[in-house]
């Protein structure tokens, strides 16, 4: 991981710095125009909300049951990412709908459980923060079953559909707008590529904090 | 085996509930009390506002059966009894299922008084559709009590437990009081919508088989020291 580090963060660096005129050289889509670009960022953003939420869920679920020290890292990084892209789509996703259907925010289906997931996650932080000893373990659990509604969040807007776009949208798009196609998937890879950079980063934080951890615990025995 | 375990946990809280009935009492009232707030915010020039009869009942729920799951386990703590609960020769999950059995019969009992009340305080029909409602209850109670039980049970030696139990368990039963309240006001509407109802009542078991097959799988390891 610590040899990938700089290749990616350089990968990624190039990505976004490319993402911008890509999508300024993309055309226009038929009913939304300009407003419609914001979608590449916001489509990727929560591409990378789902990865950052499986990682959370899978790297809990293995302390809880196994205890390995370096599966809690990637538990906390991954949450504290998810909240940060949790953000940015929220507040992206609130801009495009301000323009496209004229709010800030609707409490459609997709929005309140997205809403819904950014609350779970914030609070497996909070556990984190004020749980005592032992949190890790209370947040492990919160991880696992935040990671578990994920599915619902995704399947929700199909069950009580409002405004939101539906998730079959994406089928469509590839034969009737190629351009766009390969762009969002672009900007998907890279937001991907910047989560796994920061995951990295943030893992190795989190190791060193236990190791600070471990070595005033040796100094004071 | 599994049974018999779970049956006796039951037995032990409802023998207990029964002498005192502290936390039925405190947590009927504290519904009640929740249904005068909602007066205040809901009904205007005496009428209540329109579809807001589900929405109070499901709230009323959620906010007293907080309350009661904080309380179950803190006599267990008080009394040291979750020690030796958790050291008899018994396997773990059948222990998590007397709590949550305990749990969602208190709860079904409050339900009992909170809903011909909500139906007699703000004019809704809500026994236009006995059987549905029922289920929508049971189902949405189940989904609740069984998130509510595993969280107030690993919260128990943390000192911050009475703070953290409502901010862990509301975000992740957001989708089981969608659903209930949703149901609910499809049957409280006239005419009552059972086709939807029904979809709703699907959804809330398949919220309750996650949500029980999970608690059940993570409350052994989150119970060991």
């Amino acid at each position: 991981m610590r040899k990938l580090f700089v290749p990616l963060a350089v990968v990624a660096a190039a990505m976004f710095a490319y993402a911008p005129v890509g999508i300024a050289r993309v055309p226009y889509e038929s009913t939304m125009l300009l407003v419609q670009k914001i979608f590449y960022f916001h489509f990727a953003t929560w591409m990378a909300v789902t990865a950052s939420v499986a990682v959370c869920g899978v790297a809990s679920a293995i302390y809880l049951f196994k205890g390995t020290a370096v599966a809690d890292h990637y538990a906390v990084a991954s949450a504290e990412l998810t909240t940060i892209f949790c953000t940015f789509g929220l507040v992206s996703g609130s801009l495009w709908g301000r323009k496209a259907w004229g709010v800030w925010w609707q409490w459609d289906a997709r929005l309140t459980m997205a809403f819904m997931l950014e609350m779970v996650f914030l609070g497996y932080l909070l556990v984190r923060k004020y749980g005592g000893p032992g949190a890790e373990k209370l947040a492990a659990a919160m991880g696992i079953f935040g990671a578990a509604t994920a599915p619902f969040i995704y399947k929700s807007v199909d069950w009580w559909r409002t405004v939101h776009p539906q998730t079959t949208v994406m089928k469509t798009l590839g034969d009737k707008f190629p351009a766009a196609w390969n762009l969002v998937w672009f900007c998907t890879a890279a937001f991907l590529v910047l989560f796994v950079v920061m995951l990295a980063a943030r893992v190795q934080l989190e190791y060193l904090r236990a190791e600070l951890d471990r070595a005033y615990l040796a100094a004071e025995e | 085996m599994f049974f018999k375990v779970a049956i006796l946990v039951l037995k032990k809280d409802l023998a207990i509930e029964a002498r005192s009935r502290e936390i039925l009492y405190t947590t009927l009232f504290f519904a009640i009390s929740c249904l005068l707030i909602f007066s205040v915010a809901f009904v205007k020039e005496g009428v209540p506002a329109e579809d807001a009869a589900s929405g109070i009942l499901w709230i009323a729920l959620t906010f007293s059966g907080t309350l009661a799951l904080g309380r179950t386990f803190e006599r267990e703590r008080y009394g040291e009894t979750l020690r030796a609960l958790l050291m008899a020769p018994a396997s773990r999950p059948a222990i998590y299922v007397g709590k949550l059995l305990g749990m969602v019969l208190l709860m079904l009992a409050t339900e009992a008084v909170l809903l011909p009340l909500v139906a007699f305080l703000f004019r809704a029909p809500l026994f236009a559709r006995p059987l549905l409602l029922t289920a929508l209850l049971v189902l949405g109670t189940v989904g609740f009590a069984s998130v509510g039980t595993l969280f107030a049970a690993m919260l128990v030696r943390t000192r911050t437990r009475d703070v953290l139990l409502p901010i862990l368990l509301y975000p992740i039963t957001v989708p089981v009081i969608i659903a209930g309240v949703r149901g609910t006001s499809a049957l409280v509407q006239a005419p009552p919508d059972e086709a939807i109802a029904t979809l709703w009542i699907g959804l809330l078991t398949g919220f309750d088989v996650v949500f029980v097959t999970l608690a059940l799988w993570t409350f052994e390891p989150l119970m060991t020291e």
